[in-house]
């Protein structure tokens, strides 16, 4: 079992904060505590082009703090330090990340302990530029499947990824419209009868009755402009207003296949 | 057979890739959308009636061939070898934009597209791009930097009564770069029923081939025409480079032409010392954005980093995948020239041939002014002149410090 396929065992929260927006390695505790089973830590870029306007902005404020890759990498492993059993899923952009290398960073999630990379940017066609090299060391290069992935395409996009699959409710950017729980449901049982990988839904899910319905189908549920959203409003104070969101959270996934 | 192995003209492979640049670098959601894309374009190339309408659009609404031009008083004021001027800023809208916008918009029929967006830096595609929306009746929305949007009043204002939404984007820097993130976003909430018209040789494959495709036929007619003029090949072609499409355009068809020399211009803003150019393939590294790999202007994390030049049209930080391989090849070679060279140029050729240019040629005509002189009298430029200088006399007026 590696971490990310243990937190699945049961219906998953997977959480979402953009790195060097706010006390990272508190918001990151605070997610923690509040009972967050996978952590997703955003990799910032000039051009997140698949983003809303909420992590948009958590992308800028993080660089005109003049956040580095280095920074996030130091904090990946503080956190793993501090936490030893959360997985821990850096998600991003491909420039970033390629930037030294595939190898380069490749060796670097690994130092840091970094279970699995999601790169918004880098479909099967081009899984050369990263995936080999994050293969090779025991990093899971985790897909995204969405509405317009069929059911021809879904092996392509299924070859060669790991650790959980995670389904793009809605065809569009993050923190917009959430899908309707009927045409999840039906996505979600396509994608477990052509894969044995959990698979988390995101992109929309800002409350714990959305959440929970998710949880009665899917394996995870991802959830991520609204836990960024509270770190552009409590600023210092956003720990603590993380821990009290991700626990009901947590609550309403844990809970759901309950009575 | 020789000759084909050696081919220049054969990229990209069947991955979309130009040796390690280009590709298809788009969120799943897009990625059927692209592959879709890759088959009807296809099947317009093999489709008769597809090039057919093309070429008559070409001829009948855009104003093609345009003329192969020599500019007697400019060879004579710079003194060696004659220059010859693609006139591509005589096309309806006043620039090569608009043969990509009659190819793509033709495509989103095809496909059953009804409705269009494009983003836009200067205008010139937001123009091009509204005029043919305008001409088949599509809604078209166009992304335009809110910076941009200030800066360039005018064609804001001509994308309006053409019908097109201008849509000002605050994000990032808001300029051109960033039009495009927010183009991109709205093609992904909307791919059943979008087209993204792209403006030049960029993007996920097939973009880079079929916008080269449709701006081929600059060269093919600058080809054509040299023979039948001077019964000769240039020894030199030269076009002005941002994201790369008119020197595409031009050069693609005589890259097997082995004699004939080929000189990309890119932006050089305050100078290549500095950051303050445009200059991708001199200044950059290579990376990966809005959908490709290539030569990008970016800092050691990864960052995208904003161009500067005075021409807005040439200001974008990445540049078409086919010219970072052309560049890596040396089959063509690339320099840059300042604002101020833009600058002297733009007014060289006022006064010399009566022609107003637009910054982009410019630039190439300042390369043109350097390279000229070193070569003999019988030797022959060919430059892209791409677009006319109507939209940018208010960007000179102030840089000349006069008050309009």
């Amino acid at each position: 079992m590696t971490r990310i396929s243990s937190a699945f065992s049961t219906p998953a929260l997977v959480c979402f904060i953009t790195a060097g927006d706010g006390d990272t390695a508190a918001n990151l505790d605070a997610l923690v505590e509040g009972g967050a089973d996978v952590i997703e830590l955003g990799m910032p870029f000039t051009d997140p082009m698949a983003d809303g306007p909420a992590i948009q902005e958590a992308n800028l404020r993080s660089l005109a703090k003049g956040t580095t890759t280095a920074d996030i990498f130091a904090m990946a492993a503080a956190f793993r330090a501090r936490h030893p059993n959360t997985p821990l899923v850096l998600m991003g952009y491909a420039n970033p990340m390629v930037r030294r290398g595939p190898q380069w960073f490749a060796d670097q999630c690994e130092a840091a302990g970094v279970d699995g990379v999601i790169c918004v940017d880098i479909p099967p066609e081009e899984d050369a530029a990263l995936g080999p090299a994050l293969r090779a060391k025991g990093i899971s290069p985790i897909r995204l499947a969405t509405p317009t992935t069929d059911a021809k395409r879904l092996p392509k996009v299924l070859e060669g990824s790991g650790g959980f699959l995670y389904y793009v409710s809605v065809a569009g950017i993050t923190g917009k419209q959430q899908a309707a729980q009927t045409s999840i449901e039906d996505a979600v049982a396509k994608l477990k009868a052509a894969t044995d990988l959990p698979v988390a839904v995101g992109f929309g899910v800002r409350t714990p009755e959305q959440a929970a319905a998710i949880a009665k189908v899917a394996d995870g549920v991802v959830v991520g402009s609204a836990l960024v959203e509270l770190v552009a409003q409590h600023g210092a104070a956003a720990p603590a207003a993380l821990r009290k969101f991700t626990s009901a959270l947590a609550q309403a996934v844990h809970n759901a296949r309950q009575g | 057979m020789t000759q084909m192995k050696n081919s220049f003209r054969t990229m990209p492979d069947e991955n979309g890739h130009f040796g390690d640049y280009g590709g298809r670098y788009v969120a799943e959601t897009l990625m059927p959308l692209v592959l879709d894309l890759e088959r009807e374009y296809r099947a317009a190339q093999a489709d008769p009636a597809f090039k057919a309408q093309f070429d008559d659009l070409l001829e009948h609404y855009v104003g093609r061939p345009s003329p192969l031009y020599f500019a007697e008083r400019l060879t004579e004021a710079l003194g060696g070898a004659q220059v010859w001027f693609k006139r591509d800023e005589l096309n309806h809208t006043g620039a090569h934009k608009i043969n990509n916008c009659i190819g793509q918009i033709l495509l989103a029929m095809r496909m059953g597209k009804t409705r269009i967006i494009a983003e836009t830096g200067a205008g010139q595609h937001g123009v091009a791009t509204a005029t043919v929306c305008a001409r088949f009746g599509l809604p078209c929305v166009i992304y335009m930097g809110a910076t941009d949007v200030a800066r360039q009043a005018p064609n804001v204002f001509r994308m309006k009564l053409l019908g097109a939404e201008v849509v000002p984007v605050t994000s990032g820097a808001a300029t051109l770069k960033d039009a495009m993130n927010e183009g991109l976003r709205d093609w992904v909430a909307n791919v059943h029923d979008t087209f993204y018209i792209i403006g030049t040789a960029a993007g996920p494959h097939p973009y880079p081939e079929l916008v080269r495709d449709f701006q081929s036929v600059i060269g093919k007619e600058a080809r054509a025409q040299m023979l039948s003029r001077t019964g000769r090949l240039p020894d030199v072609l030269v076009a002005a480079i941002g994201g790369g499409s008119n020197a595409l355009g031009l050069f693609h068809p005589f890259l097997d032409d082995p004699d004939v020399k080929m000189l990309g211009v890119e932006a050089a803003g305050y100078g290549l010392d500095g950051d303050q150019h445009a200059a991708s393939l001199l200044g950059g590294f290579p990376g990966v954005l809005h959908g490709n790999k290539t030569y990008l202007l970016q800092d050691e994390d990864g960052q995208i980093t904003e161009g500067h030049s005075i021409s807005a049209g040439l200001d974008y930080p990445g540049i078409g995948p086919e010219h970072a391989w052309l560049k890596d090849m040396g089959r063509v070679e690339y320099t840059a020239v300042t604002d101020d060279e833009a600058l002297d140029a733009f007014q060289l050729l006022c006064r010399t041939e009566g022609i107003i240019p637009a910054l982009e040629p410019s630039h190439a005509i300042a390369a043109v002014a350097k390279i000229a002189k070193t070569m003999p009298d019988d030797a022959i430029i060919l430059a892209n002149l791409c677009g006319r200088g109507d939209k940018d006399i208010f960007t000179v007026a102030e840089k000349l410090g006069v008050e309009m």
